[in-house]
């Protein structure tokens, strides 16, 4: 008989792990840098190697950042979204580029169109890992402080925009004033 | 009113499921045969009522009645009627509907092709998929009623999701569905079987003509799936190991592995316990998959509404049956004798084989697929899975597989020799070999050595198939005409030969398109050409255009080789106007031998786009090839044996009601 319990004995281990998977939501990483300020760092310039885009660079507006490359699918289906959204002209969208080659990054915004502010070129990722990327694409929303208020894991669409990015936005405006 | 009408009939037939499960259950346990006599014509009314309810969801998309919270989330006035009508199944709760429309469909097929089976038997059956439709039922009532209303009633409609909207999504749900749904058939032949304690030869012939036409059901729907990803996302991909692309293929491997092991268990008897177990465990990796796609725990390009309340629902159903089916297995199986001893070098041998490995080949696939759950639910962080996981456990798997497939047919029931196998394969294996180094570079003057491998498998599959059909007919010209001997050879080896050469033209148009295929991106200004595989591509330009419920940018690409113009593409880049969402329809020009195919990107200045351009040898095999495979079970599932035996044991079944031997019940 116990041979033949083995596969009920697999399912009911299986059953436990779905079960635990049903209370975690799996695109809401609880980033621990939420509302706390922006990592420090100091990159250069996907463009112009010469040119430094830093964390200073944040404060002042309330901006987006975008962390993305070209070998991430995902990437490639946000950045139409991206695009549009850069047109709107509503936020800056800075943009990471992390564990890339320059001139296929360069290829991929010649030929997407380029929806950045300006991009800081991060070659062997550690930046990304100071943010906590785990996967791209992912967005943070980041305040005038230089604070980051909200982490959006997953190609960005115009929903996720709209129901939860502008409301936020939103509220930072209005505490502004 | 018309929808109420819809609300009441699910609500009647989940009445007659809960009358079809009960009363023909407590029946068979008892031997009363008035009540076993209830599970056929309840079963009957559950499916005329669902049909109403499923037509009075289907009126009232094509009549914008918008009063209906789910119509007015998945249609729109301007929506296409053909997409009205496929909208009906294009989210949550209209899908679950048609789920269980199918399943009280596959209900009501066993209650008409059930006469020769026992009537204590058919009751049992019929009862366990009153069980499963009971499940479904209750989730469509409780969680996902596609009746509700909406007040107020919103104006227009918020459209179907553009993605959906395209040829192939029309069928491909309801052919998922049906192979899915229809696993559900053998599932409760062995759940019946295992009540009544009778798991033999003439159990695992009724079963296999129902396996056979899930499984091509599954064949084609995953084929259709694949299709419209490779024509509507622009990306030239066909297959992403995407979960719920996963969630497909994984009934898919073990429903193969099921309809071989039960030749082996209707041939020789042996196997039996294994055998059950595979049906089991089709359908539960059915209801595992729907669990994975409508609860949300993995992440996935199907964007299905996700609803935690529904997700618990579903566990709870998925745990009652798949857990008490295995429970009743570990309680059951251990009784059941198999008989048949065979030899180490056997057909049967062959056969575990290949279930080995395609049993194997699941488990990879749903560790990949569960992988990211279990870290997160041991809280060790959020991974995906891609593609280099899956390729790279995937392939080496399908390598023995291959070449099993080719030796298998020839290996005698029982007991083979070596000797005689290699005697006979010889000249078949040598001209596979030669066939992996020249074909390749025949076509396409390069090879390397994995593709002469999976080219030269290829070849070997053929071959042997072929060669394996040829001696079929040759045993049958002694006495008769070559014709006669064609025609007397039985649709199942037939169909075998077919399903065999659709793996091995699979296999090629997997081979060629990923070894010999180019791509480009760039930048194209109308006037502009890039050159690509010998073909040019020239941009002409693009224009607006304007669809029904979107507008348009149609590109006009003229393709030329040697300066002979081979075709005009017109790719677009559309806009659908109610959610706003980007959406590309690549432009193709397709053949056996290759496909060109262009996407639009973004636009650029001065009328430019980004472009990408691809040249793909033989991937429309990747496509043919299901369809030689269904094919193939079309011509198993119909062989003259099952309708004869049919025929034979109704009579006999007759005669043992009428007789009833001590013991049956």
């Amino acid at each position: 008989m116990s041979r033949f319990l083995i596969p009920a004995a697999i399912f009911i281990a299986l059953v436990a792990f779905l079960a635990i998977g049903l209370t975690l939501d799996p695109r809401k990483v609880d980033s621990p840098l939420i509302d706390k300020p922006v990592p420090q760092f100091s990159l250069p310039r996907l463009k112009d190697a010469s040119q430094v885009f830093s964390s200073d660079d944040f404060k002042g507006q309330i901006s987006l950042l975008n962390v993305w490359a070209t070998w991430c699918f995902a990437c490639r289906q946000e950045h139409g979204v991206l695009v549009e959204l850069s047109q709107q002209q509503q936020l800056p969208i800075y943009g990471l580029n992390y564990k890339d080659e320059r001139p296929l990054a360069l290829r991929w915004l010649r030929e997407l169109g380029d929806p950045y502010t300006a991009t800081a070129f991060d070659e062997d990722g550690r930046v990304a890992i100071d943010w906590g990327v785990y996967g791209a694409p992912e967005t943070f929303l980041i305040d005038q402080n230089g604070m980051i208020r909200y982490k959006h894991i997953g190609p960005m669409t115009h929903e996720i925009y709209q129901t939860k990015i502008l409301p936020i936005v939103k509220q930072l405006q209005e505490t502004r004033i | 009113m018309i929808p109420e009408i819809g609300q009441f009939a699910l609500i009647i037939a989940l009445g007659l499921a809960l009358i079809q499960s009960v009363v023909p259950l407590v029946g068979a346990h008892r031997g009363i045969p008035e009540w076993m006599a209830v599970a056929r014509p309840a079963a009957r009314g559950q499916f005329l009522f669902l049909v109403i309810a499923f037509g009075c969801l289907t009126y009232a998309f094509i009549y914008n009645d918008f009063s209906v919270r789910y119509t007015a989330e998945n249609s729109n006035s301007l929506l296409p009627l053909q997409y009205r009508i496929s909208a009906v199944w294009g989210a949550h709760e209209g899908s679950l509907l048609l789920w269980a429309l199918i399943l009280s469909g596959w209900t009501t097929a066993v209650t008409i092709f059930s006469r020769s089976i026992p009537q204590t038997y058919a009751a049992r059956v019929i009862a366990v998929m009153g069980l499963i439709s009971i499940g479904f039922l209750l989730f469509i009532l409780f969680t996902s009623n596609p009746f509700d209303r909406l007040f107020p009633i919103p104006a227009d409609g918020r459209d179907l999701n553009p993605l959906l909207q395209d040829p192939g999504l029309v069928i491909h749900p309801p052919m998922l569905y049906m192979g899915y749904v229809g696993f559900s058939v053998a599932f409760a032949l062995a759940i019946a079987a295992l009540l009544g304690g009778q798991l033999d030869a003439t159990w695992a012939r009724w079963s296999r003509p129902w396996a056979t036409s899930a499984w091509i059901f599954l064949t084609i729907g995953i084929m259709l799936g694949s299709w419209w990803a490779y024509h509507e996302l622009g990306w030239g991909g066909w297959w992403f190991w995407d979960p719920v692309e996963n969630a497909s293929f994984m009934p898919w491997l073990v429903g193969t592995a099921l309809i071989h092991s039960l030749a082996v268990t209707e041939k020789r008897g042996a196997f039996k316990s294994w055998t059950v177990l595979l049906a089991i465990l089709a359908f539960s990796l059915s209801l595992l998959g729907t669990f994975l796609v409508r609860s949300g725990v993995l992440v996935s390009v199907h964007a299905f509404a996700t609803d935690p309340a529904r997700g618990v629902y579903i566990l709870a159903f998925l745990a009652v049956v798949v857990g008490g089916s295995l429970l009743l297995y570990a309680w059951r199986a251990p009784k059941v004798r198999s008989s048949g001893s065979f030899q180490s070098m056997s057909r049967e041998t062959f056969l575990l084989i290949n279930n080995i490995l395609l049993v194997v080949a699941l488990v990879t696939i749903l560790v990949g697929t569960l992988y990211p759950l279990f870290l997160d639910a041991l809280g060790l962080g959020k991974i995906s899975v891609g593609p280099p996981y899956f390729d790279s456990v995937f392939a080496p798997l399908m390598i023995p597989l291959l070449f099993l497939m080719g030796v298998g047919p020839f290996v005698r029931w029982k007991q083979a020799r070596a000797s005689e196998l290699i005697h006979r394969l010889r000249w078949v294996f040598a001209a596979a070999v030669v066939l992996g180094i020249g074909v390749p570079l025949v076509l396409f003057a390069r090879n390397t050595i994995m593709v002469a491998l999976g080219i030269g498998l290829s070849g070997w599959i053929v071959l042997s198939a072929l060669y394996n059909l040829w001696s079929h007919i040759q045993r049958r010209r002694a006495h008769k005409s070559l014709a006669e001997a064609v025609t007397g050879v039985s649709r199942g080896i037939y169909g075998m030969t077919f399903a065999h050469l659709g793996m091995a033209i699979v296999a090629i148009g997997i081979i060629f398109s990923n070894a010999f295929g180019v791509e480009k991106e760039l930048r194209m200004a109308p006037g502009e050409s890039v050159a690509l595989a010998g073909y040019v591509f020239r941009f002409e330009g693009s224009r607006p255009l304007e669809g029904p419920n979107y507008r348009s940018d149609q590109g006009v690409m003229t393709v030329t080789r040697d300066g002979r113009k081979v075709a005009t593409l017109h790719p677009e880049k559309r806009i659908y106007h109610v959610q706003n969402n980007p959406m590309t329809e690549a432009g193709i020009d397709d053949n056996l031998l290759r496909d060109i195919y262009v996407a639009m990107g973004e636009p650029l200045t001065d009328g430019a786009w980004g472009m990408r351009v691809y040249y793909k040898p033989f991937i429309q095999w990747i496509w043919l090839g299901p369809l030689f495979m269904a094919f193939g079970g079309i011509l198993a599932a119909s062989d003259r044996r099952y309708r004869l035996a049919q025929r034979k044991e109704a009579s006999q079944a007759i005669d043992a009601e009428l007789n009833p031997s001590p013991g049956q019940t």
